[in-house]
């Protein structure tokens, strides 16, 4: 098959403009997974052990299984738009990786702050929200961000129920025209746009995220 | 009886008198099958300053972390001000306490770490109010002005902006023993406050720590390996030794007239190394 300027120029249209959707999903779902994944790494550290053995589990389980699996599964399942399911499925999907991300944050604040918290009577609840999380979160920015071009791409699965996003939008005029390469390249294409100024906006975080304020201080002594 | 517990009894009567705000009795503290304080039995009166030495190894930092309700005790029970520590009494009988109770008794006390712990992404300032505001739930200009004051006595006000990264070692534990009297304690632990200190810092902070002893009523347990220190500030000295008190006493005798041969080698050893 040769490529075909015209019929190219023909069709960007109609892929662009599916572009809100695929953003659209993406931000929805990666709200969700931020949310959620917060949510899910402060319930498996309950000292109530059921709750963070159930949790674990689930956890487990959302991983083991394929997200198109999923997308499927709840499509059929429960009575909700295409776009609702995409972006809770994909939401939920990679809440549990970026539960993941929290919890190597939390881990790395010294116990000693949890310590000095007690000293001054902090409730349980306080030392999280004022001292653990403030310190936790700052240093994964860029891993969490990771996780958002992650999702972006994840995206086209979304086509397979029925979401017209980009590679929905292209396989359409694919089928209706028999010329898939077009459609398919812009998509690519449109993909690869949007992404790389995405990664080196976090790379950029990454750099930066060593220069907040206190963050020096693992490295001074006295 | 041994000698050294028969000398425990008649220093530390075991009945509570009047004075009396910290009290242990039978405390026991395990880590699995290593034992690091065997039936521990000591009262601490309002206002007193006890300095408690000894080897590392030998409890003393378990009896804080204790009252600082930083660990559990295996056996026996700790009273604050007439209120169990690890217990509260329900229907009559004594219970292991809730987090509820906990929190309630744990306001009496503050604690200084040997590392500071100050809240790295805070301020100084923030440091010092962010538990008079949220805890206490203070009024955040008069808690600011109480922290400014408390710096000011410690000689950091000036630093109030600044993060704690950076500041020099012995600042920042300054500014961690301000942080913890805005919190007005009644009773201060101080947890080998210099040794991460290096030498020359180690000045300025004993020098805070003795004005804040000088200034009379809270009731302060510091463990030292600073015996000159010790011997001008403290009111009492334990000397511990193996889970247990090997001896106390006034700091006069303890430190310059040592009975046991334990304490003797232990002092010695000190002024050697200094």
């Amino acid at each position: 098959m040769t490529w075909d300027w015209e019929f190219a120029f023909e069709v960007f249209p109609d892929i662009i403009s599916a572009i809100g959707i695929t953003i659209g999903a993406t931000v929805a779902a990666y709200f969700i997974s931020l949310t959620l994944g917060l949510v899910l790494t402060l319930l498996r550290r309950s000292s109530f052990k059921p709750l963070s053995l159930l949790i674990a589990g689930v956890i487990e389980f959302i991983r083991m299984t394929p997200p198109l699996v999923q997308l499927f599964f709840v499509y059929f399942a429960f009575d909700m738009s295409p776009f609702v399911t995409g972006a809770i499925v994909l939401g939920v999907h990679y809440a549990t990786y970026v539960s993941e991300v929290y919890r190597s944050g939390i881990e790395a604040v010294p116990s000693s702050q949890w310590e000095a918290s007690k000293a001054l009577n902090f409730s349980r609840a306080q030392t999280w929200q004022k001292v653990v999380l403030p310190q936790a979160i700052p240093p994964v920015i860029p891993m969490l961000g990771n996780y958002l071009i992650v999702l972006f791409k994840e995206t086209p699965l979304l086509s397979g129920i029925y979401v017209l996003e980009m590679l929905a939008v292209a396989q359409q005029i694919g089928s209706d025209t028999y010329r898939f390469l077009e459609p398919v390249t812009i998509v690519g294409f449109l993909f690869l746009v949007l992404s790389y100024p995405s990664a080196l906006f976090i790379r950029y975080l990454e750099k930066r995220s060593g220069k907040l304020p206190g963050s020096a201080e693992k490295g001074v002594k006295t | 009886m041994t000698e050294e517990a028969r000398e425990e009894t008649v220093e530390t009567p075991g009945e509570d008198n009047a004075n009396t705000i910290v009290s242990y009795k039978n405390v026991k503290k395990a880590f699995g099958d290593t034992v690091v304080l065997n039936d521990l039995n000591l009262n601490v009166n309002q206002g007193e300053k006890v300095a408690l030495i000894g080897p590392s190894g030998s409890g003393k930092t378990t009896i804080i972390r204790m009252l600082m309700t930083l660990e559990q005790p295996t056996e026996g029970t700790i009273e604050v001000d007439g209120e169990m520590l690890w217990h509260k009494e329900v229907k009559g009988e004594f219970v292991p306490a809730d987090e509820k109770h906990l929190r309630k008794v744990r306001g009496s006390i503050g604690m200084v770490f040997q590392q500071y712990n100050l809240f790295p992404h805070m301020t100084i300032m923030r440091n010092c109010t962010e538990a008079p505001v949220h805890v206490l739930g203070v009024d955040k200009n008069e808690a600011k002005a109480r922290a400014q004051e408390m710096l000011d006595k410690v000689g950091l006000g000036d630093k109030v902006d600044q993060y704690p990264a950076q500041l020099s070692g012995g600042q920042q534990q300054r500014v961690a023993i301000a942080r913890s009297l805005v919190m007005q304690p009644k009773v201060m632990l101080f947890d080998e406050v210099t040794a991460a200190l290096d030498p020359e810092l180690v000045g300025e902070v004993l020098e805070v720590l003795k004005d804040i002893a000088s200034e009379g009523d809270t009731t302060m347990m510091i463990i030292t390996h600073e015996m000159e220190f010790a011997r001008d500030v403290a009111d009492h000295v334990l000397f511990l030794d193996n889970g247990k008190i090997a001896e106390q006493g006034h700091p006069r005798n303890v430190l310059e007239n040592p009975q046991s041969e334990r304490l003797q080698s232990f002092l010695g050893r000190f002024i050697e190394t200094n």
